[in-house]
C-alpha cells in the first residue's frame, strides 16, 4: 500500500532492486544497517515472508550481510558495490538497446546522437 | 494445516459450498476472492467451526474442527462490533474473559498502534476506528489462525493502510496463518502469500502471487480477470 509496484515482476524482486538502487546511487552506504525484516515490510507494506525473502536473496548475492544477533548490513566490500554498478549499468544498456532495435535505430546512430547531446546535461 | 476434504454446504436451495478441497499451509498470509455468493463467507465460517458441513470434513491439525477444535482460531467478521455501549477497555476485557489466548499487553500495543483512545465508548466512534477496533481484539488473540472477513471493505484509504500495517506488525508468518476475504485485490496484493479464488462454491484457483506474476507476467488483478474471462 505505502509502495508502487509494476505488475509484472514478483515484489520481492522490485524490492531486491529497489535496494540495489539505494546502494547505487549511494542512499545506502557501505557497512549501513538495514531495518529489521519486520519494520521494512510495516514501512512499504508488504508481507513479512515477501521482506525474509528479500533479505535472504540479498546476503546470498553478498550484497549484505548478517551479523548474529545485530541483523544485516550492507557489505563494506567496495569491489562488490562496484560489480553491482557494472550489473546495473549493462542490464541498463541492454534494455535501452532492445527498445533501440524494436524501433528500428541502429547503436551508430544513438552513440553519435548520445556524444552531440551529452555535455548538456553533464 | 488446515484440510478441506470435499466439504459442502447448502443453505435451502442454494449450494453454498460444493465438494471443496483445500489446504491452507502454516505461515502464509493468504487471500480469499470471488465474487459476491461465491462461499467465502462460509468457507471462513466452516473453517472456524462456526459452521458444521453438510458433507466432507474439514480438518485443523488432522483433528476435525468443532468449536473447541477452533479456540486457536480467530475469527473476524464482516458485521460490525455489537458491544456499542462498552468503552474499548471494557471491550478489552470482555474479549480477555472469553478467549484464553488474549493478550492484553498486545492488544494495548495494537490500540496505541493505531492511535485509538482506550476510553472511548464504541458507538460513538467513526466507522473507521470500529474498524481499527475490530482489528485489535482480533489480532490481540495470539491465534494460530486469523480468519478475517472483508477487513477492509467500506473503509477509507487511512484506515485501510493502518489495517494492512498493523496486520504485517502483530502477526509472525513464522508460525500464524492469515486467512482473509476481499474485493480489494489490487490494494491488498502485496500483503499476499497465495490467492485462493472461489466461483460458485468451488475452488477456481489456488496460487502463489509470485507463480502469477513470474509465469503470467502480470498482477494478481489482471490474472483474475483474465481467469475469469476463459
Amino acid at each position: 500500500m505505502s509502495m508502487e509496484f509494476l505488475p509484472d515482476k514478483p515484489i520481492y524482486q522490485q524490492l531486491i532492486d529497489h535496494i540495489i538502487g539505494d546502494i547505487i546511487r549511494g542512499t545506502l552506504i557501505a557497512g549501513a544497517k538495514l531495518p529489521s525484516v519486520r519494520d521494512y515490510a510495516v514501512s512499504v507494506g508488504v508481507n513479512a515472508n515477501t521482506m525474509q525473502r528479500v533479505y535472504k536473496e540479498l546476503e546470498q548475492m553478498e550484497i549484505t550481510e548478517t551479523r548474529r544477533g545485530q541483523g544485516s548490513f550492507v557489505t563494506e566490500n567496495t569491489e562488490r558495490i562496484q560489480e553491482l554498478r557494472e550489473e546495473m549499468k549493462e542490464q541498463l544498456v541492454q534494455s535501452f538497446i532492445q527498445n533501440l532495435e524494436a524501433l528500428g535505430f541502429t547503436t551508430n546512430e544513438m552513440v553519435n546522437y548520445l556524444q552531440k547531446r551529452g555535455g548538456n546535461d553533464d | 494445516m488446515i484440510e478441506l476434504q470435499a466439504v459442502s454446504k447448502r443453505y435451502g436451495h442454494k449450494q453454498a459450498l460444493d465438494g471443496v478441497i483445500l489446504s491452507l499451509p502454516k505461515g502464509k498470509i493468504i487471500g480469499l476472492v470471488g465474487e459476491n455468493g461465491s462461499g467465502k463467507t462460509t468457507l471462513l465460517k466452516l473453517i472456524s467451526g462456526l459452521l458444521t458441513p453438510d458433507s466432507g470434513v474439514a480438518a485443523l491439525d488432522g483433528k476435525v474442527i468443532t468449536r473447541r477444535v477452533a479456540a486457536t482460531i480467530a475469527y473476524m467478521p464482516d458485521t460490525d462490533l455489537f458491544y456499542s455501549y462498552f468503552t474499548i477497555s471494557q471491550l478489552f476485557e470482555f474479549y480477555n474473559s472469553q478467549f484464553e489466548d488474549f493478550q492484553m499487553k498486545k492488544a494495548e500495543e495494537i490500540a496505541e498502534f493505531l492511535n485509538i483512545s482506550m476510553d472511548a465508548k464504541i458507538r460513538t466512534l467513526s466507522k473507521g476506528n470500529r474498524g481499527r477496533v475490530k482489528i485489535a481484539v482480533t489480532l490481540g488473540r495470539e491465534a494460530e489462525y486469523y480468519l478475517l472477513d472483508e477487513p477492509f471493505s467500506g473503509l477509507d484509504p487511512m484506515v485501510r493502510e493502518d489495517i494492512a500495517k498493523g496486520l504485517i506488525r502483530f502477526t509472525d508468518t513464522e508460525r500464524q496463518t492469515v486467512l482473509m476475504s476481499t474485493h480489494e485485490l489490487k490494494e491488498v496484493e502485496p500483503l499476499l502469500d497465495e490467492l485462493i479464488v472461489l466461483k460458485g462454491g468451488q475452488i477456481l484457483a489456488h496460487k502463489e502471487i509470485d507463480e502469477i506474476r513470474d509465469r503470467y507476467g502480470m498482477d494478481a488483478t489482471s490474472w483474475l480477470v483474465s481467469l475469469f474471462r476463459e
